[in-house]
């Protein structure tokens, strides 16, 4: 292998491997032209972002008239409070039950299973219209807890918790079994801190999903002050009829986007790493 | 206890097995019944939910779609399958469904190739390894409205991007292109989140496989042909399973860029529920779209427990 290495690499210059190499790097640039774009015109003095390659000392004026002429500090402090919510109530829920499903028999186990697994292609937001004609029933139409309840049974959450209690040793639960060690407690000191992997990577899922969700709050929500963040951008965004706003559009969508980018930037493995386990094979 | 051995003992032995027999399955059975009833305790609470909010509007839409619920009725009217037969005379119900065909069709495979080329490259460069990392999947953490904003601007006539590449180009405006704009972005939304499956998966490839072929000389494309793309199948599956589900899903970007226009040419199945739903409150009509999106999803999840099976059956 190292004679191949050592024949092959650094004498020959391998001239395909060097387009393909470079077209992927294009590529990267590519990729980021968007982002870098919606910075520039974020930051710069809104008569000169309809110009494309102008450029000028940045501003902060952009962000300070968007915070004035809309609440998005409102907006981040109710996607915080669904986000944070949904997750608490997720992590109980998916705790129970992926551990009734990993460790115990019992009757109507697969049927129940299947079930939960079916909400992986179905989620609750594409049954849009009978969610929100039973929201109205129940009268909670226009509050947070009827955005986040439908999110509260998670068939994804179940399915890695199950997966991941499936490799935990038995004899764990023996030993804590024989030293008299009742179940909540069990779960709690034993099987809660051996599965924190798990509560990372399914909560930073869940937490973009949450955060990231729109059309379901969009139909949910009608007072300004209970919208969530992607709703208070996209009716930010839609007030503007021509481009002549677009460094206005794009410091709120910079605005709404920032934590994201900046939580992404320092936990980046983390992040990949957690999209990564969500695949089920 | 001893007094009881002795009695039991005392009888002929064939009734004393079959005694002995009924109370271990006495036994076993009230084993299992007390699992149980712990089993259904623990999943009662999510099951609830999942019954209030998954399985019961399910039920609902399907019950629903027989029925006529609209403005101009006080009480739903039964009209039996009258709400299928309509659809299929509806051309906005027609395209959004063709549509999100052609979506699928165009998104699926691009993202895959793409995502397996950026996850190759993203496993072997070595000069800003993180940064591309960060590049090729940046996207896929942004809010799709977010993301819709951006591109809007990108795709704006004479001051975007594309606008000043040729001033009379409109590119959302016009029926014949806008779908394509739309695919565009949409690819760029989600290469790197199949990257990330790829990423995992070639991580799962023995190097001994690739120091052997390369021993043998092998070239790279012969290596991926032979090697790499093969082991990397059920990795493509699941892919494309998610993206086509994700393709049905998607939607959010039509409230900001399109509304589903110019003349519904990049509607979509989902977008078109939420504008009869609560545009114009053609409840009916909307159960029977949500029947049909739930029809296509469980499709989709049929295939892949099919395509399963025949990995498993294969070895």
């Amino acid at each position: 292998m190292i004679k191949s290495q050592d024949m092959n690499h650094p004498y020959k210059l391998d001239i395909s491997k060097t387009i393909v190499y470079g077209l992927m790097y294009v590529l990267a640039i590519i990729y980021l032209i968007p982002l870098i774009w919606m910075l520039r015109t974020a930051f710069i003095h809104p008569d000169m972002a309809i110009d494309l390659f102008s450029l000028s000392w940045p501003t902060l004026a952009n962000l300070k008239r968007v915070l004035l002429a809309a609440p998005f500090g409102q907006y981040y402090l109710n996607t915080i409070i669904m986000v944070v919510a949904t997750l608490l109530v997720q992590f109980v829920l998916i705790t129970m039950a992926g551990y009734a499903f990993a460790r115990l028999d019992f009757w109507g186990k697969n049927l129940l299973f299947m079930l939960f697994l079916m909400q992986l292609m179905i989620t609750p937001d594409v049954l849009i219209m009978p969610n929100y004609s039973f929201m109205g029933q129940i009268g909670l139409i226009d509050t947070k807890l009827g955005v986040i309840l439908p999110f509260f049974a998670s068939g994804m959450g179940t399915f890695l918790m199950r997966q991941t209690i499936k490799t935990i040793p038995y004899e764990l639960e023996e030993a804590a079994k024989m030293d008299g060690c009742r179940l909540p407690r069990m779960l709690l000191q034993i099987y809660v801190p051996l599965l924190k992997p798990v509560y990372i990577a399914f909560g930073l899922i869940s937490a973009s999903y949450q955060w990231n969700n729109f059309l379901w709050p969009l139909v949910m929500i009608n007072s300004v002050n209970k919208r969530p963040l992607t709703v208070g951008l996209a009716i930010f965004a839609m007030s503007f009829e021509t481009g002549a706003q677009w460094s206005d559009v794009c410091a709120a969508t910079l605005i709404v986007i920032a934590p994201l980018l900046v939580l992404f930037l320092f936990f980046q493995r983390q992040f990949i790493e957690s999209f990564a386990q969500s695949g089920i094979k | 206890m001893k007094n009881d051995i002795v009695h039991i003992s005392d009888r002929p032995p064939a009734i004393k097995r079959y005694q002995s027999w009924i109370e271990e399955m006495d036994s076993n059975k009230k084993k299992k019944l007390k699992t149980s009833l712990l089993a259904w305790g623990l999943i009662l609470p999510g099951f609830i939910f999942l019954t209030l909010f998954t399985l019961y509007p399910i039920a609902k839409s399907l019950y629903l779609s027989f029925f006529r619920i609209d403005l101009s009725v006080s009480t739903p009217e039964f009209i039996g399958l009258k709400n299928y037969t309509d659809l299929l005379k509806d051309d906005v119900f027609k395209q959004a469904f063709m549509n999100n065909i052609l979506i699928a069709l165009f998104t699926i495979p691009t993202s895959i190739a793409l995502a397996v080329a950026m996850a190759i490259f993203a496993n072997k460069v070595r000069v800003g390894k993180s940064l591309i990392r960060v590049a090729y999947f940046y996207p896929t953490i942004l809010p799709m409205v977010a993301v819709a904003n951006i591109w809007l601007f990108i795709y704006t006539p004479i001051y975007g991007i594309i606008g000043y590449l040729d001033p009379s180009l409109r590119i959302l405006g016009n029926p014949d292109t806008a779908l394509w704009a739309i695919i565009i972005m949409l690819i760029w939304k989600q290469a790197g989140y199949v990257m990330v499956f790829y990423l995992s998966g070639l991580q799962g490839i023995s190097r001994e496989l690739y120091e052997a072929a390369e021993l043998d000389g092998a070239k790279p494309i012969t290596i991926f042909h032979k090697i790499t793309w093969p082991l990397l199948k059920p990795t493509t599956i699941y892919v494309a399973i998610i993206s086509l589900t994700n393709a049905y899903k998607v939607v959010d970007h039509l409230y900001i860029m399109t509304k589903g226009g110019p003349g519904n040419a990049t509607n979509m199945l989902l977008f078109y529920i939420y504008q009869v739903g609560f545009d114009f409150w053609d409840t009916g009509k909307a159960d029977t779209m949500t029947v049909v999106l739930i029809a296509m999803l469980l499709l989709i999840t049929a295939i892949w427990f099919f395509s399963q099976d025949k990995r498993t059956f294969y070895g």
